[in-house]
């Protein structure tokens, strides 16, 4: 008695995961520029910093949006009471409109399959809940964003198994893959409801293959499971390949209308994309029983009339969406081109992306053994030596150990720089003993080796790799 | 149709959310024919809605002389960027201060609370929810005093698979809740094998409009101290008492009562009712256990409250002039509206349970029954949206024990369209009147002629299967 549930009491919500120690040394010594040029800078976090200027000169522009007014009234009063969980009409047909530009309006959103939940998060773990029963399981590819183990389990019972991908084939999901997770799934007497995918990928800064996306709509097709995509950085895609999204291999396939697409299930936010996660903004994209279970849902967590109002009034503004959305992605791409050959200069590679607000770096050459216990050394190294909070592949949960999330867009050039100058000094510096010359040259021409194999296996990226 | 419905979850197919209950038929009614003064004169008045439309000019006042307060004004972009990205669970410091500096106010500074204790939520709904997941488990249960707040079923129980117990108060004295009440419940449940993790309470109740005195308070804590279950006080109409004997928050009495172990009491508020800001989502849980306050707060990530929204707030409720001027008028106008709709009624020989806050009062038409059962409150309420268009709360909907009680609103509405409803309501009064003196066969036959709007289905079923509009024992139900 006077005790606590389960929930309370475990460590289920993940946060005693490495991901979050590194931000809680962060938090204890956060650089500053001036006040703290020592401190730990952070490339944890996946915000998207780069465009904030464009949204404050639109707000300078649109003065009634900001004062709750609307066409000279003011609307202050019908905000403060608005609280329909069906949402702001002009809001949700803005968002549906922009879910279409972002992906070339190939394909068309109806806002009426729309609901909005307070950010991503919420709209993932609502899925769950309206998707699956305590004890029942969805597959995710790994490496993942590591959140997901608290949004999608923690208070829903429901476990994830992981669908383990590779650097062999740049961690793309395969048929094999798939019908492993499925197995170890069976194995441990869970009963499967779905895949779950991040397209574009988090941690991997990549987009999803067409292939892929195929393949993973045969295996949910013949299983008869759900697809669950969360293109949360659909947005941030700044080079080619261009984003595809499931919906649009729906509509190539002629599917719209089918069983499976009944069970394809977006979610969306504007945490990345427009850099306001502050605003919690998210939505799911989904058919009848689960859009009206889900609204109903949204009741724990609907998004203030406030914010809806003011960003259907920006993202309404069709001139504004256009020119940010191609800006953005020119600023992003700037950025990681900067990081990447930041990394490059010393030995350091990523894997090759084309999206997201970070790169996914291989550090295997650094390991001292090729163990995860030698990644969290290295880890450490990196947190409290070099003083640059980063996140190891295996808070994501990936199976190789070695790989680290490096984010670009949560901060300035300058800070980019003292970053890159710093990781620099850790590895040709004086304090790294182990790096001799002869080593440097080593590690050159295998970086040489390594990029080649990588141009090799890309030109074959659509046809079947060899399996495992 | 049915092989997608076993794909989804148990939630997602079943009525649990409690919205195809009968009650909702009266905001349907609304929705179809809602009242408009110039537009729509003879449309359903909503009464269902328990709403503080009356203090919104004096907030509106303040954003206009407070430019600064908000992020996308000329005078506030500044701070647009660093708002945009705050997405720390902790919630800005300056929110939390000032949502603790306003709840102690609200209080009349008898309670002093900790902006660390100030944890989110997705308004008082995700408050309630939370508190949940933190406190019991699913199958354990909570206890709750009838009648509650209709919504309880869904925030408490849908997802968190937790069951509610009811406490059975009754009108004989005012529907307090006795120690004997209690007790009663308590040991029935242990019976059965329930496990009672605690106690949930509106305090001021919705729908009874009363605040609870000392002594009840010292009752409650005593019993969830001796029995060392969980007391949650949803404390969000507190800035709403307008008489005696006050608001006497959980928070105060824990400063006297201090043989209570701390780590059971929690409080859950938000701004609501006492501000009249729904639409910005702004829930609170205040828990005295630290445990509580962290996994509360890990919890608040899946439902923050707009950063957008906090800064704003932060700045309104900061200025100490401004809160104290408006607690103030907040209880003069809800004490001025509630006097004009009782008074008003009153006039037409309707009395209600004496209250002294909410935004609403528990209209008594027991007298008016065809006889004592649900049924009749049932056929009595449909008359009443559809013959005088009012759509108000029977006391079914929120478990009340007693047929006959009618939770109606009066603070979501201007003045005038307030004399309309009485109007409507005072016709509706004495035509009642004269058919009673008429012989029993002709009020039959009135009855049977009135015209309902309801699909002829929804009229059938309630005449055929008469056990559906009795109150669901949530025993019997989970």
């Amino acid at each position: 008695m006077g005790t606590l549930s389960k929930k309370a009491t475990c460590n289920t919500h993940g946060q005693d995961s490495s991901y979050f120690l590194g931000w809680e040394e962060y938090e204890k010594n956060p650089y500053d520029e001036f006040k703290n040029p020592d401190g730990i800078i952070q490339m944890g976090l996946a915000e998207n910093q780069l465009s904030f200027d464009l949204i404050e000169s639109w707000l300078a522009k649109n003065p009634e949006a900001a004062n709750f007014e609307r066409e000279g009234q003011s609307i202050f009063r019908e905000l403060a009471l608005f609280q329909d969980y069906h949402g702001l009409p002009s809001f949700k047909n803005a968002m549906a409109d922009f879910m279409s530009e972002n992906r070339g309006n190939r394909v068309c959103f109806d806002p009426r399959k729309l609901v909005l939940t307070a950010g991503a998060t919420s709209a993932n773990e609502t899925l769950m809940f309206c998707l699956a029963d305590p004890g029942d399981a969805f597959l995710l590819p790994t490496p993942y964003y590591p959140g997901f183990d608290r949004d999608l389990k923690w208070r829903t019972g429901v476990e994830i198994v992981p669908i383990q991908c590779t650097s062999a084939n740049g961690f793309r999901i395969t048929k094999s893959a798939l019908e492993e997770a499925y197995k170890q799934a069976l194995k441990l007497n869970l009963k499967v409801k779905g895949v779950l995918i991040t397209n574009p990928s988090n941690p991997l800064g990549t987009t999803i293959t067409r292939t892929e996306l195929n393949r993973l709509l045969d295996f949910v097709s013949r299983k008869n499971l759900h697809l669950i995509s969360d293109e949360i950085y659909s947005g941030t895609v700044f080079t080619s390949p261009s984003f595809i999204s499931v919906m649009e291999v729906l509509k190539e396939k002629k599917l719209e209308n089918s069983d499976v697409s009944k069970r394809v299930h977006i979610v969306y936010s504007l945490s990345k994309d427009l850099g306001l996660p502050g605003f919690r903004v998210g939505v799911i994209y989904s058919n009848d029983i689960v859009v009206s279970a889900a609204t109903k849902m949204s009741s724990f967590g609907l998004i203030s009339s406030q914010t809806q109002y003011l960003l259907s009034a920006l993202l309404s503004d069709k001139n504004f969406t256009k020119n940010y959305l191609k800006e953005n992605q020119t600023r992003l791409k700037n950025r990681h081109n900067k990081l990447v050959s930041g990394l490059e200069d010393v030995g350091i590679e990523c894997l090759r992306s084309n999206a997201g607000l970070f790169c996914w770096v291989d550090m295997r050459h650094l390991l001292s053994s090729n163990t995860f216990e030698a990644e969290i050394e290295l880890w450490k190294k990196i947190v409290y030596e070099v003083k640059l909070n980063v996140s190891p592949g295996s808070s994501c949960h990936c199976n190789e150990p070695g790989w680290f999330r490096v984010c670009f867009a949560n901060m300035s050039e300058e800070t980019l720089n003292v970053a890159l100058n710093r990781l620099k000094m850790f590895i040709d510096g004086p304090s790294s003993t182990t790096r001799s010359q002869s080593e440097h040259q080593r590690l050159k021409s295998l970086r040489k080796m390594r990029v080649s194999n990588w141009v090799f296996r890309l030109s074959f990226q659509d046809r079947e790799p060899e399996e495992r | 149709m049915s092989a997608d419905k076993n794909l989804l979850s148990k939630l997602a197919v079943g009525d649990k959310h409690g919205e195809d209950s009968p009650y909702f038929d009266g905001w349907k009614a609304y929705d179809n024919n809602p009242f408009h003064p110039e537009h729509n004169p003879q449309g359903v008045i909503q009464m269902g809605l328990a709403e503080n439309q009356l203090c919104s000019d004096l907030i509106k006042e303040w954003i206009k002389a407070n430019p600064q307060a908000s992020i996308c004004t000329a005078e506030g972009i500044d701070g647009f960027s660093d708002i945009a990205v705050f997405q720390d669970y902790h919630g800005l410091k300056q929110f939390r201060q000032a949502i603790a500096a306003f709840m102690e106010r609200a209080r009349g500074g008898r309670a002093k609370f900790e902006e660390e204790r100030v944890v989110m939520s997705g308004g008082a709904t995700g408050a309630n929810e939370t508190l949940m997941f933190c406190l019991a488990d699913r199958g354990d249960a909570f206890l709750v005093p009838t009648p509650y707040y209709a919504a309880f079923d869904r925030d408490l129980s849908w997802r968190t698979g937790v069951r509610l117990i009811p406490v059975e108060c009754n009108s004989s004295n005012n529907f307090q809740v006795t120690k004997q009440a209690l007790e009663s419940a308590y040991l029935n449940a242990q019976e059965t094998g329930i496990k009672i993790k605690g106690l949930i309470l509106a305090n001021p109740s919705n729908p009874l409009g009363t605040s609870l005195n000392k002594e009840t308070l010292q009752t409650l804590m005593d019993f969830i101290n001796d029995k060392q279950i969980h007391l949650v006080c949803d404390e969000i109409y507190a800035a709403t008492v307008f008489a005696e004997p006050g608001f006497i928050s959980v928070a105060e009495m824990i400063q006297e009562m201090d043989h209570v172990n701390r780590d059971l009491i929690h409080i859950v508020y938000s701004l609501s009712k006492d501000m009249g800001l729904p639409g910005f989502r702004v829930g609170v849980v205040y828990s005295y256990n630290d445990t509580v306050v962290t996994c509360a707060r890990r919890m608040s990530s899946f439902g923050l409250v707009s950063s957008q929204t906090q800064s704003f707030l932060a700045a309104m409720l900061s200025d100490q002039v401004f809160v104290d001027n408006f607690l103030k008028e907040v209880s003069k106008r809800v004490a001025k509206r509630h006097l004009v709709f009782t008074e008003g009624l009153k006039e037409m020989g309707v009395s209600c349970l004496r209250s002294n806050a909410g935004l609403f009062v528990l209209m008594d038409l027991r007298q008016m029954l065809r006889d004592q059962t649900f049924e009749s409150e049932m056929s009595l309420w449909r008359i009443i949206i559809n013959k005088v268009k009012i759509n108000i709360s029977p006391g079914s909907s929120f478990h009340c024990s007693e047929p006959g009680w009618f939770r109606v609103c009066f603070a979501n509405m201007d003045e005038d369209t307030l004399q309309i409803a009485l109007q409507r309501m005072k016709n509706f009064v004495v035509r009642d009147k004269e058919n009673k003196n008429c012989n029993n066969k002709k009020r039959k036959s009135f009855q049977e002629n009135l015209k309902l709007s309801f699909s002829s289905k929804m009229y059938d079923d309630h005449v055929r299967s008469p056990r559906l509009m009795s109150p669901h024992s949530p025993l019997v139900r989970t």
